[in-house]
């Protein structure tokens, strides 16, 4: 078995590929598979950090449920907003959603 | 000392991470999300949860991906082949090394080096589900709830007409 620290590098290697994501990406979609990415590698630490206890915790077996669930859900919200935005717009890019602007 | 179906499946996952971001066309930047959640499954197996890596491929590869690739069907515009973002991508980058290198330093230096895991107790996913029903269940409602009210949100906002 590895050392915990593999899964840390690992999972703040997702991190930092997301957050280049969502600097560096103009359309919706991306940001969204930014976000995503971002949760999945929350989802490592939990899962990691639980199995490698001295006796193994099942609660962030549990915690990554609800992560997981939540995702889900917040993927489904933005979807149905990007589609909105498409159809007022005609663009999903983000610089150019100005409407919402005071 | 390193495995190598660890090392295997995590350069995989995060070149289909990176690969989902640049790919040049949206759809299989959708093909190469996925495939870096099965990555992910596969990192879960490893870490003798497997119930989290079905769930995994359940939510993650069977629903959410899908989902995606409809989206892009809808919203799909040509002008995406050509768009190199400049500046953003040079802060983006910059940012991201910065921030990997700040972590895997501290880390490297950190009680986390020398963290085994015991061999011998593999958790009992059996104890989810009891876990869900005696100590969470408050919140496993309230995942409920946010599950409805979010799928209720999306068909308004689907149904809601363009004047």
């Amino acid at each position: 078995m590895e050392p915990l620290i593999n899964y840390f590098i690992l999972s703040s290697a997702l991190l930092c590929v997301g957050i280049y994501g969502l600097i560096a990406k103009r359309n919706a979609i991306r940001l969204l598979f930014s976000v995503e990415i971002i949760i999945n590698a929350a989802i490592i630490n939990f899962v990691a950090f639980a199995r490698y206890h001295d006796t193994p915790l099942i609660t962030g077996q549990t915690f990554s449920l609800f992560a997981i669930a939540l995702a889900a859900t917040e993927a489904a919200v933005g979807l149905a907003i990007i589609v909105q935005a498409f159809r007022l717009n005609n663009d999903i890019d983000v610089l150019e959603l100005k409407r919402l602007r005071g | 000392m390193t495995d190598v179906v660890f090392l295997v499946v995590s350069l995989l996952t995060v070149f289909f991470a990176i690969l989902a971001l640049e790919s040049r066309e949206l759809v299989y930047g959708a093909v190469a999300l996925s495939l870096s959640f099965l990555g992910v499954a596969g990192l879960f197996i490893l870490l003798d949860s497997l119930y989290i890596a079905i769930f995994q491929v359940l939510v993650y590869v069977g629903s959410i991906a899908i989902l995606i690739v409809f989206v892009i069907m809808l919203v799909r515009r040509e002008k995406w082949a050509n768009v190199t973002g400049g500046n953003e991508r040079i802060l983006g980058i910059i940012a991201a090394v910065l921030l990997f290198s700040t972590m895997t330093y501290f880390s490297l230096s950190s009680g986390l080096t020398s963290q085994y895991p015991n061999p011998t107790a593999i958790p009992n996913f059996y104890e989810i589900g009891s876990q869900l029903i005696n100590d969470y269940w408050l919140i496993l409602q309230l995942t409920g709830l946010a599950l409805a009210v979010s799928i209720i949100g999306a068909l308004t906002m689907a149904k809601f007409e363009n004047r």
